[in-house]
């Protein structure tokens, strides 16, 4: 029997018993949509992450103390402004070395307020990390050297306190300290439900006074030179051990942050796709369940075609055919359910999703391969048909 | 066709051995038409399993289309079926949901003959048998005595040496049944196919050439 052939002897049985065929194909469906949905979340998961974090401005080298590691402790800081002058001298450009500390604080004008991250940085902030304003200007050296209380909202805050009204020149209260809105930044929208326009930039002096602190939290070094990212980081943290021996300071880089966070969501992606796989499992079962039944079912049938000249491959090929028709159908139909749910994900809801080919063709590939894996048992059973016993079935 | 002091045994499932055939030697030649009669579990079915290349015997030679069964794979068997011998069956074995044209095509399939070459042959052979009006009708829009007669347009289609007729008329009315048999007589005389039928209808058998009559598992007549 030519392979053309057995396509259409399986078509043909498919849609002779339609509904047990759709039901069949539903488990498979079902599987291979959730592998391309899952697989676009996570990747859009992903994506999202690395160009949030490319985003924030390149050659970037972070500075904190303790160790850079899920699941540590955070350690106090024992860093203070002396320090981040010593670095300075080492990067050899004042511009190119910001610090910050940073509190959870409330933000009132009149009658309106909302509780949020206020971060004391230098003026030099925007030269190190990539942020543009939407209106007025940033905090300037001035601003720094003299802690005087002005503030730039972000697009958040701008919006929770001043609803539509340009904010430049209001006055805020922060922890019931008045300060002068001098501008705002322009929107960066959500990350992973993550609001990052939820935030207001003060003086890192003015901040020190309000929070009653000598301390910085962190640094963050816009390195002069990518290929020497790395010694850098070793030169600073050699410097602030000598000056501070009782603690461990960590440098990361983009790059490595980059890795982490790419690490971690493409394990969860591959978690995702896992949970996806056992539900195409499922449907393979399903599969080679309901073509064992068929088999049975149509006993007669193969002693027949037996009888006529059929060989056990013809009646293998013939069954194997049906169940990877079954998969392959259900597949297809699958990725385009699945097309459909991420499109209407990234359309209605806030979490990323990308379309990713890989998957598609996996999906796809899985699919098939589910429908041989667990369409040869039943072929094998039905090649072995006796003709004689399968005859005389009733 | 020749049967050489075949036997046949089944194992049950205690060890337990059933002899069905116990030493047949029999000739079929080209053109026969023979009834193979006798009462039931007189082995008159094994045999013609045997005769059909559905089976092999426990021991003797079997000899089909001049070929000895015993050297013969699975496959080689199957395609010896599909070009030496046609089948027809008391219950008919039409495939359901599937029109007559394609049932008669059914063995063609397994030769590996085209799609429009079957269809035309079909046809041909379902206008032989006198459904030339029927041709896209399924099973279940036919009568008993249609649907035997396109099981043997699906037997003939193949145009094979011997034809293999198991109580052919046994499940069709006497009218119905009368003109089954009429058909394979006409076939029998016009092609020169050898026509052998099972049953044990002492009519039915009183019109074939020959009759082959058996009783426990081996023959007890065999008279032109």
């Amino acid at each position: 029997m030519r392979v053309a052939e057995a396509w259409r002897v399986a078509l043909d049985a498919l849609r002779a018993s339609r509904l047990r065929s759709l039901l069949t194909m539903f488990g498979v469906l079902i599987g291979v949509s959730a592998v391309v949905v899952l697989v676009g979340i996570g990747t859009g998961a992903k994506q999202e992450v690395e160009t949030q974090v490319e985003g924030l401005g390149s050659n970037l080298l972070l500075v904190v103390p303790g160790k850079v590691q899920f699941g540590a402790a955070p350690t106090l800081s024992r860093m203070n402004l002396s320090d981040v002058e010593a670095v300075a001298r080492i990067v050899g450009d004042r511009d190119r070395v910001s610090a910050t500390v940073t509190s959870a604080e409330t933000v009132r004008t009149g009658t309106r307020e909302t509780y949020t991250n206020v971060l004391g940085l230098l003026d030099n902030t925007p030269k190190v990390f990539v942020r543009s304003l939407s209106r007025g200007g940033y905090l300037t050296k001035s601003d720094v050297d003299t802690g005087r209380r002005v503030a730039v909202l972000g697009a958040t805050v701008s919006r929770d306190l001043f609803g539509e009204r340009d904010p430049v020149g209001s006055q805020i209260t922060i922890a019931g300290v008045r300060f002068r809105v001098i501008g705002v930044f322009a929107s960066l929208g959500q990350s992973l439900g993550v609001d990052r326009d939820a935030e207001v930039h003060i003086p890192i002096t003015a901040a020190q006074r309000l929070f009653s602190t000598q301390r910085v939290d962190g640094l963050a070094i816009k390195a002069p030179d990518a290929d020497r990212i790395d010694e850098l980081g070793q030169q600073v943290l050699a410097e602030l051990n000598r000056r501070h021996p009782d603690t461990e300071f960590s440098a990361v880089t983009q790059e490595q942050i980059l890795g982490v966070l790419g690490d971690i969501l493409g394990v969860l992606t591959g978690v995702l796709a896992a949970i996806a796989g056992i539900s195409l499992l499922v449907g393979g079962v399903g599969v080679s369940n309901i073509m064992l039944v068929s088999v049975r079912e149509r006993t007669r049938e193969i002693g027949l075609r037996k009888a006529v000249g059929a060989r056990p491959r013809d009646i293998a090929v013939q069954f194997l055919v049906e169940a990877v028709l079954l998969t392959t159908i259900g597949g297809v139909a699958g990725i385009a359910l699945g097309l459909g749910a991420v499109w209407l994900i990234v359309a209605l809801s806030p979490l990323p999703a990308v379309i990713t080919w890989w998957s598609v063709v996996l999906a796809f590939g899985v699919s098939a391969a589910v429908g041989i894996i667990f369409g040869v048992a039943p072929a094998q059973r039905a090649a072995r048909l006796d003709p004689v016993v399968a005859l005389r079935t009733e | 066709m020749e049967v050489a002091d075949v036997t046949r045994e089944y194992q049950l499932d205690g060890g337990i051995r059933v002899p069905a055939l116990r030493g047949v030697s029999l000739t079929i030649e080209a053109g026969d038409y023979a009834a193979i009669v006798g009462p039931s579990g007189s082995g008159k079915s094994t045999l013609m399993h045997l005769l059909g290349g559905l089976d092999r015997p426990t021991s003797g030679r079997l000899l089909l289309g001049g070929r000895d069964v015993a050297r013969l794979g699975t496959a080689d068997l199957a395609r010896l079926r599909n070009e030496v011998i046609g089948f027809v069956f008391q219950s008919f074995h039409l495939l359901a949901g599937t029109t007559a044209v394609d049932n008669v095509a059914l063995p063609l399939i397994y030769r590996g003959v085209g799609r429009a070459a079957r269809r035309r042959r079909a046809t041909e052979m379902l206008q032989r048998v006198g459904l030339g009006h029927r041709v896209d009708h399924r099973p279940n829009q036919l009568s008993g005595g249609e649907q035997q007669r396109v099981a043997i347009a699906r037997a003939l289609v193949t145009e094979p040496a011997v034809l293999l007729a198991d109580e052919p008329t046994g499940n069709l009315d006497s009218v119905a049944g009368a003109a089954v048999l009429a058909l394979l007589e006409e076939l029998n005389a016009e092609r020169g196919v050898a026509v052998v039928l099972v049953t044990h209808d002492r009519e039915v058998a009183a019109r074939a050439r020959r009759q082959i009559v058996m009783r426990d598992g081996v023959v007890v007549e065999d008279r032109a």
